[in-house]
């Protein structure tokens, strides 16, 4: 016998606004002059956001600006130690830094799916704000839309940052030379494993937190230490250490040899990445960047990144060297070496 | 890490080397079988540190290598259906069937997810009770266990909407048929130490006798691998020919019971095609009939498919142990890691895949002496 439940033939409560993102909200009436007089300009609220008009305006002072764009897509929109708005804010900031930049301001787009709940876009919006706040950008333009429920996946955000370049560090990943000593500035694998430990429910002793930061403090410490010779920065996000290593030495046009014993990679990564069959030098990094000065500046840069909390597990992984151009080739633990190769696609958990 | 730094300590692993160097009069031929130990004797340089004293053939052992190419196509057609769910553990995605992979069945709409365990399946078919979900039950002894508990738990729970693609081998017909081969050149095995930790090793000890070959149940840290092939180096000096267990950590001679029982209760032996090897009779496992109602090539009528497969793989060949990856025409050419004509270049424990990760350089630098 087939009987109805009755809760089906209800009309459910309906939702009111200030719950949840409805598509009224991208209208460009009401619904959207509230959202973001309630929602986005009480944390991100400066002058020049304020203003409130089509464009932005800005002073900027004289010199070579460098300007970068990312979007961010990640699932879930929070995981442990960062959610999708600090990641949009350190990814952006980061890729400036990257190119000895300082970055001065941040736009954002917002891609809002129906049905967000405000408690988590108003989470997300606060941290944000927080992690713009201690990279020293200002937010001054932004945008926000609204799709249909299953159109998008809870939040797409894009941001764009502006930053000053500076007038002698200009490092780029064709500077790489032989002799050259390979710096990460922290533990390797944090982020992509706490993401995929905890979009796949899988539970370790200890939850593994994302390390996603702004890394200017320590692109301005090893400017200090290395002027000029700050040959090549980078901040090895997907694809991992492996992948930007292996996009430095094709670019240069030189080898990087790496010695197992020294990368930093904390256990509870190498236990999730051991269980799962993948290889924590492929995982994505948030919060760590690979640095490359002359061998005799090394361990001066080394004390400079480790005396800032954001550095305090710095480690010098390898050389550049002649030999074997474009490839990146590790010493392994007991003497053997390998290729660390650039993957064909994403890193896939295996059978057993 | 406990159970795993003191098995890869680079002072025990020289010690062994050594002590293997000393042991050994003449070079020997022996086959790991599994492509975890393939992994890891190419990943660390083994093969190398020890080229005088023992050749390493890389055997059958990687479930992803020896799936045939029909389960492949079997499993597209099922991810390509609208009411299917398809699941999978992670390295069977990018394995190319007769025209595309599983990933590019997703990429166009299908419904293709990877997971960690065929439990994870079930619960997703609880979840999703309008679907059907599909389970790829591919592997060895190793993955038996789990996922006849899968189909057990469907049957127990009832739940119909759920059912599995089976393509399970078992080692030791395939250790016969290599060893049965004319042109065999095998002198001893490193047995798979996961395979023996479900099955224990009571099924290889007349392997051992008839045929006289010394048989290691073997870990897969380097440390494990260089006391195994000690093991055996030593038995094959002193013409000695028998089971041993090196991997004493995690195996014993009855293997785990409950595992075993479970695996007898939902399965059955019968004769598999292994991909590029051919069929071996009785080296497969299929659901007993009790459990039909499970088994995804009946219920969607997908038994009858049969592919035949490229000549211009020579993937048998190399998990027969007659060709090394390298020396295949396709290698790094044709077939490479992106563009893959054959599952061993395909899956991390392949043996083309680890030869051409890790060991391009040793290669070049023979190539330039």
């Amino acid at each position: 016998m087939t009987t109805i439940a009755s809760t089906g033939l209800v009309c459910p409560t309906p939702m009111t606004s200030s719950e949840r993102i409805q598509l009224g909200h991208g209208s460009g009436g009401k619904l959207s002059a509230a959202l973001v007089r309630e929602h986005f300009l009480p944390h991100f609220g400066n002058e020049v956001l304020a203003q409130l008009g089509d464009a932005a305006t800005l002073e900027l002072p004289h010199g070579r600006i460098a300007v970068s764009t990312d979007t961010f897509v990640v699932s879930p929109l929070e995981f442990p130690g960062g959610n999708i708005g600090t990641l949009a804010v350190h990814g952006t900031v980061n890729d400036l830094a990257m190119m000895g930049a300082e970055p001065r301001y941040l736009t954002a787009g917002f891609v809002l799916e129906e049905g967000l709940s405000f408690d988590v876009l108003d989470r997300i919006i606060a941290t944000m704000a927080q992690a713009a706040r201690d990279a020293d950008v200002l937010l001054v333009t932004g945008d926000t839309k609204v799709v249909e429920r299953g159109r998008a996946d809870g939040i797409y955000v894009n941001t764009t940052g502006i930053g000053m370049l500076d007038e002698v560090v200009r490092p780029g990943p064709h500077r790489a030379r032989p002799g050259d000593a390979v710096l990460v500035s922290g533990q390797l694998g944090r982020h992509g494993m706490a993401v995929m430990a905890f979009r796949e429910g899988l539970a370790f002793e200890s939850a593994i937190t994302s390390d996603t930061a702004a890394l200017v403090p320590l692109v301005r410490l090893l400017k200090e230490v290395a002027g000029e010779e700050l040959r090549v920065l980078r901040d090895p996000t997907r694809g991992g250490a492996a992948s930007a290593l292996n996009e430095i030495a094709q670019a240069s046009k030189v080898g990087i040899a790496l010695d197992e014993r020294h990368l930093p990679v904390p256990t509870d990564v190498a236990a999730a990445c051991e269980m799962l069959g993948l290889d924590p030098l492929y995982v994505a990094n948030e919060g760590v960047l690979v640095a490359f000065v002359p061998a005799p500046l090394a361990e001066r840069a080394l004390a400079a990144l480790r005396a800032h909390p954001l550095g305090a597990h710095a480690a010098r992984i390898g050389e550049v060297v002649e030999r074997h151009p474009g490839m990146v080739v590790l010493r392994t633990g007991i003497g053997g070496t390998r290729v660390v190769d650039m993957l064909p696609g994403d890193q896939l958990p295996r059978i057993c | 890490m406990r159970y795993l730094s003191e098995y890869r300590d680079p002072v025990v692993a020289r010690g062994l080397v050594t002590s293997i160097q000393k042991t050994a009069t003449r070079r020997w031929t022996m086959m790991e079988v599994c492509g975890g130990q393939t992994h890891t004797i190419v990943k660390q340089g083994l093969n190398e540190l020890l080229s005088d004293q023992v050749e390493m053939i890389h055997g059958p052992g990687c479930p992803v290598c020896v799936t045939p190419l029909e389960q492949i196509d079997k499993a597209l057609a099922l991810a390509s259906r609208p009411d299917i769910i398809f699941t999978s553990f992670g390295d069977m995605l990018r394995v190319p069937g007769s025209d595309c992979d599983l990933q590019a069945v997703r990429a166009r709409g299908g419904q293709v997810r990877i997971v960690y365990s065929p439990l994870d399946a079930l619960q997703l078919a609880r979840a999703n009770p309008d679907k059907e979900v599909v389970f790829f039950a591919v592997g060895f002894e190793t993955t038996a266990p789990a996922n006849a508990m899968a189909v057990h738990r469907a049957k127990q729970l009832g739940i119909r909407n759920f059912s599995v693609l089976v393509s399970h081998v078992t080692v030791p017909p395939a250790m016969r048929a290599i060893l049965a081969a004319p042109d065999n050149r095998v002198q001893a095995f490193l047995a798979a130490g996961h395979v023996c930790t479900v099955m224990g090793w009571t099924e290889y000890e007349p392997i051992a006798a008839q045929y006289k070959v010394p048989i290691i149940v073997t870990g897969f840290e380097p440390v494990d691998i260089l006391e195994g092939i000690a093991l055996a180096v030593t038995q094959l000096e002193e013409g000695r020919h028998e089971v041993e267990n090196q991997y004493v950590r995690a195996v014993t001679r009855q293997g785990t019971v409950p595992a075993r029982s479970l695996v007898e209760q939902v399965f059955r032996l019968a004769d598999r095609k292994w991909r590029g090897i051919g069929e071996i009779p009785m080296s497969g496992l299929v659901l007993r009939d009790e459990y039909a109602a499970w088994d995804a090539e009946t219920k969607f009528g997908v038994g009858d498919m049969t592919t035949e497969e490229s000549t211009e793989c020579r993937a048998g060949d190399v998990l027969r142990g007659q060709l090394k990856p390298h020396q295949c025409p396709a290698f790094g050419g044709k077939c490479k890691p992106e563009h893959p004509l054959g599952a061993p270049m395909v899956s991390s424990e392949g043996a083309c895949a680890a030869y051409y990760n890790y060991g391009r350089l040793r290669q070049s630098e023979v190539a330039t002496r």
